[in-house]
């Protein structure tokens, strides 16, 4: 995609995506609010009746109102897997509070004298709260089914999270690929849906509620009309179901080279990266993008398929120090390359799991590795100079500047200060350009296209192989910023699709072609 | 035609209304009168059953009404309430046929007795597609009565049908409905704070005192022959207004002897002193 795109050529081009994850945004709201309302009507009326439930009943829905959505979505993945079914029931979950309290106060507004009155005249129970209360409570009851609905157009863009679809899969896609063309293009419709429906339920509430008897039964017709425009993604018997995050999706590393070069073809749903692992664990899904140093590899128990076509650009980490420290200590280079080629994939990821999922110090973690390679040396006494090691805010870069520093103060001389969790890319390569820090562990991949971001032209001129995208940053950067890429590590934490341990091995699945070959088969 | 027996309610275990017996013949109007919370609007609401009795009896033409559906049973009793409790989201013809739809007359009937009822009330025919909100209290007043009156019920249970109304109104409202030939034949009940309504519209009346009669019988008894002190100083006030109007002097009362030789004087003076 082009830069220079504004956003209504982006929808113009991406406008059969758009309309489909429009309906299906309409469908997830307009299906939630049918089941809302069939539950939370009854029940405010319910507790409109014996009044002692209210309090309970009300509490209950509110605090189901305090559950982060994310976490909701979560929560549901073991009983209905992935898909519209856990949105569905999570934005119904959401809509019951304002339907509820509605009714309730609705049917408790209505002046006793007029129910006085009807009883007087020998109105049955049902025919006062069909003929007088539900009429007179309409609009109040009009105005929490509003206002569920506008929260629940805006709380379905989370459904792109977890494979149900809507005008998430454009937001989050455009969040994580910085495409504001790709936000706008999902949250100005998801707006207008909000509003425009809004306007639809307000000529509702305005109407008389007994006059329009037919047009207010044949509403719920109309709701079901709505969602056979729906198409659901789940997974049909026997074919096999890809769930990629947004960014991946939108990636020419990602999803589109896959197509292009594998020409791979399976049903692909969209999900977040804090649920793929689990959805993919539990079996709902069976292919999933990931990094593949990533522990939850190891805790969910996954492997990753090789990238025999190399689609994927190589990811290997390898320190970045400032030229200036390096001359000043020589010494330096030597000690940090000692890690040089002793971490590959599958220890990294192993380490990674240490400290994610059995949530060991990231020190312990490093000794032990040292130790296990008869590195681990009791410090030296300092005073020859400071050293400021940096790194960005996750696990493996934790792990990586506690062994770079237990290396430095056993083999060397030199004073070691850890600046850890220096956030994002940027913020760690800025503090070593501005001499905050002195070294950090950084990836090829993400020096090439995030910080070097060469032109099109440029990026496609360079072998997509791991020595030719080293020398090409090494040499970027030690021209333009005076910092060195030190010998690279050894691991490779690119892209990788992942799939869970037995079935690759079953199916004899090792490396993506064999995936598309099997595909194809099927 | 209507006859209660040993009547009792206890609310929070006190007694509301207790140990009530009264009998009301048909063509006759029963007043229930008393201060608020003297048990009288309890009493009305059991003889409909909005409220349920503890003990007692209440007997119809002979017939427990406890054994009865109460939704059937209203249905054939006419209900007035003191702020009307006309429908808000009904027309007045709406309102109106509330009770007819209920008993499943067709629409001819309902339209003719209807426009009747309209026409009798004073009330203007167009008025009929209004809704209530657009009326006057006089005019909510009389389309409460006339909802009540359309199945032409033969029992009227009125609870402080004018209370809501200004005095003038009020007294307007009530002579024209004391003139009324929809009401002369209906068996009433009915219950007010007001002497003077009650002595005007009472055949018999009921004195109730915090849930017990205090006495029980015509207007001429309470007044001439009040069984206690109570009944005495309550009545006080308007003792002699009432006097004047129920001593009889030949044909005529004495209060319109009085009229006739004051021309209005006197007579405006005993008006306000009593009103």
């Amino acid at each position: 995609m082009e830069e220079s795109q504004s956003l209504g050529q982006f929808m113009v081009q991406q406008s059969g995506k758009l309309m489909s994850q429009t309906l299906t945004h309409i469908s997830l709201t307009l299906l939630s609010m049918m089941f809302a309302i069939t539950i939370a009507v009854p029940l405010g009326i319910w507790i409109a009746r014996k009044r002692r439930f209210s309090v309970p009943v009300l509490g209950f829905a509110g605090i189901l109102q305090t559950i982060p959505s994310i976490a909701l979505l979560g929560i549901m993945i073991p009983f209905l897997g992935i898909g519209p079914k856990p949105a569905i029931l999570a934005l119904f979950l959401y809509a019951l509070l304002p339907v509820i309290r509605n009714t309730y106060t609705g049917i408790t507004g209505v002046d006793p004298v007029v129910i006085d009155a009807a009883k007087g005249m020998g109105m049955s129970n049902w025919q006062i709260l069909i003929k007088v209360e539900l009429p007179l409570a309409f609009p109040v009851l009009m105005a929490g089914i509003r206002t569920a609905t506008v929260i629940n157009v805006g709380v379905a863009t989370l459904a792109a999270y977890i494979a149900a679809g809507g005008l998430g899969e454009f937001i989050f896609g455009g969040i994580a690929l910085n495409n504001s063309n790709m936000i706008l293009a999902g949250a100005v419709p998801a707006a207008l849906l909000a509003v425009v429906l809004d306007f639809l339920l307000s000529r509702v509430q305005r109407l008389s509620l007994r006059r329009v008897r037919i047009a207010y039964l044949l509403l719920p017709f109309m709701f079901v009309l709505f969602c056979s425009f729906y198409f659901l993604p789940t997974k049909i018997g026997g074919r096999m179901l890809a769930g990629f995050t947004p960014e991946f999706m939108g990636r020419q590393d990602g999803y589109l080279g896959l197509k292009e070069v594998y020409k791979l073809k399976m049903e692909t749903v969209v999900i977040s990266d804090a649920v793929k692992y689990k959805a993919a664990y539990e079996g709902k899904l069976d292919v999933i993008d990931g990094y593949s140093t990533d522990g939850r590899l190891k805790a969910f128990d996954l492997i990753t398929l090789e990238d025999d076509q190399h689609i994927f650009p190589p990811y290997y980490a390898a320190p970045v120090v400032r030229q200036d420290v390096l001359k000043k200590h020589p010494v330096l280079e030597i000690v940090l390359n000692k890690l040089s080629g002793l971490l590959d994939d599958e220890e990294m990821t192993r380490l990674n799991y240490n400290v994610d999922k059995l949530k060991q110090s990231p020190e312990k973690v490093a000794a032990d590795f040292l130790s296990a390679h008869h590195l681990l040396q009791p410090a030296l006494p300092g005073g020859e100079g400071l050293i400021r090691i940096g790194s960005k805010v996750f696990g493996e870069q934790y792990i990586l500047a506690q062994i770079y520093k237990l290396l430095i103060r056993g083999y060397s001389h030199l004073d070691v200060e850890t600046k850890t969790g220096l956030g994002g890319t940027q913020i760690c390569f800025d503090a070593l350009k501005n001499n905050q820090i002195d070294l950090y562990p950084e990836y090829t991949g993400t020096g090439l296209l995030v910080i070097l971001h060469p032109s099109l032209s440029v990026l496609n001129g360079i072998p997509k192989d791991k020595d030719a995208v080293f020398s090409y940053v090494k040499k970027e950067f030690s021209r333009q910023f005076n910092l060195t890429w030190l010998k690279p590590i050894g691991f490779n934490n690119s892209y990788a699709l992942m799939m869970r341990r037995k079935q690759a091995a079953d199916l004899n699945i090792k490396s993506i072609t064999d995936l598309v070959h099997y595909i194809k088969e099927n | 035609m209507i006859k209660v027996e040993n009547l009792s309610k206890k609310f929070d275990g006190k007694f509301a209304v207790e140990r009530i017996n009264f009998e009301v013949a048909e063509g006759e109007t029963l007043v229930l009168l008393g201060t608020s919370g003297c048990g009288k609007t309890t009493t009305l609401r059991m003889i409909n059953r909005l409220i349920e009795p503890d003990s007692g009896e209440v007997y119809i033409d002979g017939k427990n009404v406890a054994g009865q559906q109460p939704e059937l049973m209203r249905r054939h009793m006419g209900y007035v309430l003191q702020n009307h409790g006309l429908f808000p989201h009904y027309t007045v013809l709406e309102n109106m046929s509330v009770v007819p739809k209920l008993l499943n007359w067709d629409k001819e009937k309902i339209r003719s007795r209807s426009m009747e009822l309209l026409d009798k009330l004073k009330l203007d025919r167009t008025l009929g597609k209004q809704y209530p909100s657009a009326l006057s209290g006089g005019q909510q007043q009389r389309v409460g009565l006339a909802r009540a009156l359309m199945a032409d019920p033969p029992i009227l249970l009125m609870d402080e049908p004018f209370g809501a109304l200004d005095n003038i109104t009020r007294a307007d409202i009530r002579r024209e409905f004391t003139e009324l030939d929809e009401l002369v034949k209906k068996t009433i009940i009915l219950v007010t704070h007001d002497i003077q309504e009650a002595f005007e519209m009472g055949n018999k009346i009921c004195l109730m005192d915090k849930g017990q009669v205090m006495q029980y019988g015509t207007p001429e008894e309470l007044l001439f022959k009040p069984q206690s002190s109570f009944v005495a100083s309550f009545l006080r006030e308007h003792k002699l207004l009432l006097e004047l109007k129920f001593l009889k002097m030949g044909k005529h009362t004495a209060w319109d002897l009085l009229g006739q030789l004051e021309r209005g004087k006197l007579r405006e003076i005993l008006l306000t002193s009593g009103e």
